[in-house]
């Protein structure tokens, strides 16, 4: 049986800019960096969720596209359960240096415990799970590049074997300043057929 | 005594990554964890390393930090019954 | 019950043992590898108590005949050495007679050596070439390089779970015939940066790590690295493969509750397990034996112990964490106790939960503390990783 799915909605995190199906829904062009760009970035979208600001900058970012595709989505019903399936090239690198630093200095030596909890790329996929109590499958994979054919063939498998009603998918990658976050629905109603061709093209966007 | 206080709430609103409370929000009695500014056991070890670092107390026992830190009062009555 | 997929041969290296023979020797005869670092030059060396692979880089660097060029970091050397064990295990003689793929899991990834020359990295050339070693995907792309698997590879990275759902997706793909072979597993290798990570957290026992004991006080970290072949039942039917065991159930859930802390009711663990016996068409009674995740922190061990009654109420089976014997390996957990739930099924055995000497109060379960003979159908093994990430495998005998 080979039911077809959909890609619902999608959300760009780059250029300073959020966008919402290819749309620009916020722009930053004043902050430079990725810590300001972020935290102006969730003002903008009116968030009350103060532990925002503990998360790293992966989880940010992961946690932002989340909540703009997830405020702007309408699922079936209202317990549809969401799977969640990221993927990166650069894992969590980007706070792991940062926990580095904080054991480096012999003479300065103090570990930070808030910042070791986001050294593992799947802690952005907790946050949101928490966020929204989320309880479904989850899964974390690192690629050189976004790789559509794994995760369009990963997403349908969910799907079609009933393990979830919807897939919340993509590629969140955070590297100092470089990053570059690319996150989708994919259920059983959409805008665009969830093919590998059509995920390239949304990512190239 | 004021002074820590004053120091004790600025860096937890730093340390701990507070965004939207301000030095102001934070009375001397109020419960920090739990309910109150809503901090977690992460925040918790955050603060038994900033014990150590600004104020050279060490503390091994993560349970003794319950008392410690129910407010900015405790805190400050800790530390400098304590400091190295 | 379901079929399941057939899971045709094994390798893993642990502080208990270099091969599979070893490993199972140690635990049979009750022999822990938990003791003092030696390898790693850290500030906490005569504090904390780890599960280290007794054998150093120049050695596993040896016994893999590489070049001196080489840059594999230790999680590369200690992947590759279980991975290679795995495929001579299955007697596979040419890798790419079949659509094979790999699927390794690690979260240290080469950070033991970024950690010792990250600085020197600016300085000289000497050590540069450990730089590209750093990524996770790197162990993963030399031992599909040295194995020659060219199908599908790919590494996953969701903490203590990690090798639990390279496992899962292994077998899902069999399943599905996206590919006929599969070799799946994970490693870590100890680090400073875990090390201190972990301690930071406050959750590393300074003493033998005590599983499911009310006195618990923490984990000891651990390295190691475990490998299963799984193969289609077409594969094993032309070449008359000896199947081990077979992959029965397998499922994962977000605890959706903390970034590093389980709920109190294992809400995630329960939703994992449940879904694990739907798949395998198992009930809870079916289960013979559970290797438990059983770190020993504090959390852990209660949170998993709720949930275990949950989900098996008045039909609980023998259950034990062989931790005590391993320390936990992180990414590599999921693994080596695949390795080890396969032993069981195979040798109608229980393998000890070491260190137990009184129940959770709140829960009063009894884990088996001497290795226990019985007959066994299947087993279920649990993984939870950071992240809220619960992951369980259910393995079931071949017969």
């Amino acid at each position: 049986m080979h039911n077809k799915f959909y890609i619902q909605s999608y959300c760009h995190i780059k250029n300073n800019q959020l966008r919402l199906n290819g749309d620009v829904i916020f722009e930053d062009r004043l902050n430079e960096n990725l810590k300001d760009f972020l935290k102006s970035a969730y003002k903008s979208q009116t968030i009350k969720y103060s532990k925002f600001f503990k998360m790293d900058s992966l989880s940010k970012t992961s946690f932002l596209a989340a909540e703009i595709i997830l405020k702007n989505t309408t699922l079936e019903n209202e317990n549809s359960t969401i799977a969640i399936v990221f993927s990166n090239n650069a894992a969590s690198l980007d706070t792991d240096r940062k926990f580095q630093e904080s054991i480096n200095d012999v003479d300065n030596f103090y570990p930070s415990p808030a910042v070791f909890v986001y050294t593992l790329p799947n802690i952005g996929i907790g946050e949101i799970s928490i966020r929204h109590q989320l309880k479904s499958e989850n899964a974390f994979f690192v690629f050189e590049n976004y790789n559509a054919g794994f995760h369009q063939n990963y997403e349908n498998i969910l799907l079609q074997n009933n393990n979830s009603d919807a897939v919340l998918a993509g590629w969140v990658n955070v590297d100092g300043e470089n990053y570059d976050a690319f996150v989708y629905m994919i259920s059983k109603k959409g805008i665009l057929e969830h093919t590998k061709e059509n995920l390239i093209k949304l990512y190239k966007e | 005594m004021e002074n820590l206080k004053k120091e004790l709430k600025e860096k937890i609103i730093e340390n701990l990554n507070l965004e939207d409370i301000e030095v102001a929000d934070i009375g001397d009695d109020d419960v920090l964890f739990g309910d109150g500014l809503g901090l977690d056991s992460i925040d918790a070890l955050e603060l038994i390393v900033m014990l150590d670092k600004d104020y050279g107390i060490k503390l091994t026992d993560p349970k003794e930090g319950k008392s410690i830190f129910q407010s900015i009062n405790t805190m400050a009555k800790y530390i400098s019954e304590n400091k190295n | 019950m379901n079929k399941g997929v057939a899971i045709t041969g094994m390798g893993i290296i642990s502080s208990i043992g270099n091969t599979l023979e070893e490993n199972f020797q140690s635990l049979i005869d009750k022999k822990p590898g938990i003791s003092k670092i030696k390898k790693i030059d850290t500030i906490h060396k005569d504090v904390i108590k780890v599960g280290e692979v007794d054998i150093d880089n120049a050695a596993l660097i040896q016994f893999l005949n590489l070049p001196e060029s080489n840059n594999y970091s230790r999680t590369a050397l200690l992947a590759e050495i279980a991975a290679k064990e795995a495929v001579k295990n299955a007697k596979i003689k040419d890798i790419n007679q079949y659509k094979t793929g790999l699927i390794s899991a690690t979260s240290v990834g080469g950070m033991d050596k970024t950690e010792k020359y990250y600085y020197s990295y600016f300085e000289e050339n000497k050590n540069r070439k450990y730089i590209d070693a750093h990524s996770l995907g790197d162990a993963t792309s030399k031992i599909a390089s040295s194995l020659g698997i060219t199908d599908f590879v790919t590494t996953i990275s969701t903490a203590c779970s990690s090798a639990t759902n390279a496992i899962m997706l292994g077998a899902r793909m069999i399943k599905s015939g996206k590919l006929d072979r599969v070799i799946v597993g994970g490693a870590d290798c100890l680090s400073k940066f875990t090390i201190n990570g972990f301690k930071t957290l406050m959750i590393l026992s300074e003493t033998d790590c005590k599983p499911f004991d009310e006195n618990r006080t923490g984990l000891n970290l651990g390295e190691a690295a475990a490998f299963l072949v799984l193969e289609s039942d077409s594969v094993v039917a032309r070449e008359n493969k000896e199947v081990l065991a077979y992959i029965s159930g397998y499922a994962n859930a977000n605890d959706a509750f903390h970034q590093t802390a389980s709920s109190e009711n294992g809400e995630g663990a329960t939703l994992a397990m449940k879904k694990a016996l739907d798949i395998a068409n198992l009930s809870p009674n079916d289960i013979d034996y559970i290797n438990a995740h059983g770190t020993a922190t504090p959390n852990n061990d209660s949170s998993e112990s709720k949930a275990i009654l949950r989900v098996f109420e008045n039909n609980m089976p023998s259950f034990s964490s062989t931790k005590g014997y391993t320390g936990h390996t992180l990414a590599a957990a999921g693994a080596i106790e695949a390795v080890y739930s396969i032993l069981a099924l195979q040798n109608d055995m229980v393998f000890p939960n070491l260190n137990f000497n009184t129940p959770i109060s709140e829960t009063k379960l009894i884990p088996e503390t001497e290795v226990l003979k019985k007959n066994i159908n299947h087993v279920l093994s649990n993984s939870f990783g950071f992240g809220g990430n619960c992951s369980t495998l259910i393995f079931s005998k071949k017969y």
